[in-house]
């Protein structure tokens, strides 16, 4: 099996990679969202697993989650409750929003599992103090890995995983990029595949896939150029049928603003100096998501470079029901329309 | 139902002085352009003392909120923000307070422009994108106080944190203001704010009383104060005067419900549009609402102040508050209140607006139950957005509450 059929698998049933990585005796850690520092979770020799939650019936959580509850958390708390993760050995809670810091309550209160962590990073991303502060927190996360797994992360080991994440993180910028240029015959929801499947399979593995994919594809796309160039935004994309109604409609997502797109890659991590102060720096520095905050416009801004830098003719913004991010995100993108080649949503 | 004579003594004589500070003091904010003063829009659990001590007005979009969705304009103005593209899943003060700024609409004519923006994120995350949009709306320097979730602990690095910004908000200000902090002015702010929180601790507690002289609907309205003017003199003499009336209601036995019953407790925002009706709902069953999570929500940290150091112990004390620490916690303060104001039910308010609130209501009420052995009832809406509440079907959801009560307590 190729590379790209790996990750589409892996992608669509992370649950049965899981197992098999843990009949191999593996420790999985379950984790929410970009900000979680997965490369300390890597360096630890654990395995960082993406949790996407369940997409079918949900009602399980209704004991614990009001209806207006996004997907997302709702399913995350439905698969651990059903027994489906019984893989996992913990999980790991970043501060995003206001419903992933209840589902993280509502988890530790309602679950078993060895290890547990809240990861309450800042949400200002602009002062010396903020930084300084992310850079405690990851500090504490290390040591509270250390702790809850008897073990010691020394800094080798964490180079050691910047580097993996280095070479993820640029060989999934190559792919799109190549995509975004028509050179490869990779469809955007190839991509998106890919970016979930680098979340669920083992990273050096993923890393080593990712590169072999970047240099065999050298075939020009087959896309015959007369699509729509457009950009999804939003928080997570893990709906595949998304891309094909794109794609029928005629148009083709170019790049992305997403959780599992490109804010996923964006931003390399320094290979230089003390492990964590780099790591740090990337958290405080890498393009946020919508749940922090670093200038007023920088959001905005940032579609803007990303349209103008990809030709994109169209935004469409994903906005996963009943969470507030997004639509804040989008109307202040819509104050500055004249920015934009063209919108819609 | 009661008579109109018994409502004439139930009116509580300081309503009419609240009106008229309240009035005052909107007047004061809407005249800053005129008498030189600078105003600054402010989230509800803000630490408002340093603006205060920099005599900048405090004005505060979410105590507007609550004055929209208790003049039924919530509906109006939430569907104009949802034109503007922004979705019926956002809190409805957000959506309603971003059609007033662009519409300049709303009750009192519009909140006065304001000359910066403080965001305290220690009530929810919402807040963070919303001062986000008027900072860009209204191009003014925005201050974020980012107070880090605090789900079983305060951690020393979180400590170190948010003491260190109380120093950035500070030179913020300074810069802002164009003038020094003034630290002794500090001090005194920090003493009469303490005292107001103290204060309304007082008047609250006055409700443990069989039977309360106040309902938490009364509180709902009486709160204003010390959230819009903490840490100033007039809320101190306000609560002063407020608790000796509520004294005074206990010595002449004028009680919030005449034949009081059945004791309940209120969890999360009211519902602003239907305050009255719902008072007079729980009244035709003689159940007496005599607290709330919320506005006990405004003293709730007072254990964390340091009264001889109140500027360094903002940063505890602003952290610590109830939304912003995991819901076991929260739960504790719950089963203090039910103690306290010997509860027979609680009440929660599941509000779509508030999801840090209302998310983990249904574990807390699990706990409660178990631990505390009473019912608890669930009420859903949008706290400022009337279109989303259905008067039948709550109505029906408290007959079947009270009648459960009536049953187990007789
Ligand atoms: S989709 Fe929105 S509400 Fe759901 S977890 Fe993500 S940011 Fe939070
Ligand atoms: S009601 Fe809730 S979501 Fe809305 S501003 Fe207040 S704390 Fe935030």
């Amino acid at each position: 099996m190729g590379p790209l059929n790996i990750f589409h698998q892996n992608a669509d049933n992370p649950h049965g990679y899981a197992r098999g990585l843990k009949a191999r005796g593996k420790t999985i850690l379950g984790y929410f969202c970009s900000y979680t520092p997965e490369e300390l979770i890597n360096a630890a020799g654990i395995h960082p697993l993406r949790l996407f939650g369940a997409k079918d019936d949900t009602g399980i959580a209704d004991a614990h989650l009001q209806a207006y509850c996004c997907s997302l958390v709702r399913g995350a708390l439905t698969d651990v409750l059903s027994g489906r993760l019984d893989y996992l050995d913990g999980a790991v809670f970043p501060h995003t929003c206001d419903s992933i810091q209840r589902l993280s309550d509502i988890w530790r209160l309602n679950t078993n599992l060895k290890f547990f962590a809240d990861v309450v990073l800042p949400v200002k991303l602009t002062t010396e103090s903020s930084r300084r502060y992310l850079e405690e927190v990851l500090r504490k996360f290390r040591s509270d890995l250390e702790k809850g797994f008897s073990i010691t992360i020394p800094d080798e080991r964490i180079r050691a995983s910047i580097k993996t994440y280095n070479a993820i993180r640029t060989s999934l910028k190559a792919l799109y990029r190549m995509h975004a240029k028509k050179t490869s015959p990779l469809t955007a929801g190839d991509l998106n595949a890919i970016v979930r499947g680098s979340m669920i399979i083992d990273r050096t593995e993923a890393a080593s896939m990712l590169a072999d994919l970047a240099a065999q594809i050298q075939a020009p796309g087959k896309a015959d150029g007369s699509e729509k160039r457009v950009m999804l935004v939003g928080s997570v994309c893990e709906h595949p049928d998304i891309y094909r109604l794109i794609e029928q409609a005629g148009a083709d997502v170019v790049w992305d603003d997403l959780c599992t797109g490109s804010r996923y890659f964006e931003g390399l991590i320094s290979e230089e100096g003390d492990p964590i102060s780099a790591l740090a720096r990337r958290y405080h520095e890498r393009i946020i998501c919508p749940a922090k905050h670093s200038s007023v416009t920088g959001r905005g801004e940032n579609l803007v470079t990303l349209s103008q830098e990809h030709g994109v003719q169209g935004v469409i913004f994903l906005q996963l029901k009943f969470c507030e991010r997004p639509a804040s995100r989008a109307c202040s993108w819509r104050s500055r329309p004249s920015c934009l080649p063209k919108v819609s949503s | 139902m009661s008579t109109p004579e018994k409502d004439k003594t139930r009116k509580f004589r300081a309503a009419k002085r609240m009106r008229e500070i309240m009035t005052e003091y909107y007047i004061d904010a809407k005249s800053a352009v005129q008498t030189g003063r600078k105003v600054a829009w402010i989230t509800s659990g803000g630490p408002v003392e340093p603006l205060i001590v920099m005599d900048v007005i405090p004005v505060y979009p979410e105590n507007y909120g609550a004055m929209i969705g208790a003049s039924h304009m919530g509906g109006d103005l939430c569907s104009k923000a949802e034109a503007l593209g922004y979705s019926t899943d956002l809190c409805s003060y957000a959506r309603a307070d971003i059609a007033c700024a662009i519409e300049n609409g709303g009750p009192i004519g519009g909140l006065p422009r304001p000359d910066m923006l403080i965001c305290c994120n220690n009530i929810c995350g919402t807040v963070l994108k919303w001062y986000e949009i008027h900072a860009r709306y209204f191009n003014v320097p925005l201050f974020i106080f980012d107070t880090p979730f605090c789900h079983t602990e305060f951690p020393e690095i979180a400590r170190r944190y948010v003491r260190s910004q109380l120093d950035e908000y500070v030179s913020f200000l300074e810069g802002v203001c164009g003038r020094p902090f003034d630290l002794e002015k500090s001090r005194e702010v920090g003493a009469l704010s303490l005292q107001g929180q103290r204060l309304w601790q007082a008047v609250l507690d006055t409700a443990a009383h069989r039977p309360a002289p106040m309902t938490a609907f009364d509180a709902f309205f009486f709160l204003a104060l010390i959230v819009t003017l903490r840490g100033t003199k007039t809320v101190v003499d306000f609560y002063q005067e407020l608790l000796a009336e509520m004294n005074e209601r206990i010595d002449r036995g004028i009680w919030a419900i005449p034949n009081e019953r059945y004791r309940l407790l209120w969890d999360n925002l009211p519902v602003w549009y239907r305050l009255k009706w719902l008072s007079e709902t729980f009244e035709a069953h003689d159940a007496c609402l005599v607290a709330d999570t919320y506005t006990t929500a405004w003293c709730g940290s007072m254990k964390y102040i340091d009264e001889n150091n109140f500027f360094d112990s903002m940063a505890e004390a602003y952290t610590r508050i109830y939304l912003n620490i995991g819901i076991d916690e929260m739960v504790k303060t719950i089963y203090t209140m039910i103690d306290k104001y010997e509860v027979d039910g609680m009440v929660m308010h599941s509000n779509r607006s508030c999801k840090p609130y209302s998310f983990g209501q249904y574990d807390i009420q699990k706990m409660i139950q178990e631990h505390k052995g009473i019912p608890c009832m669930v009420i859903e809406s949008h706290m400022t957005d009337e279109r989303s509440f259905s008067e039948s079907q709550t109505a029906t959801r408290i007959d079947a509450f009270m009648e459960m009560i009536k049953q187990k307590k007789g």
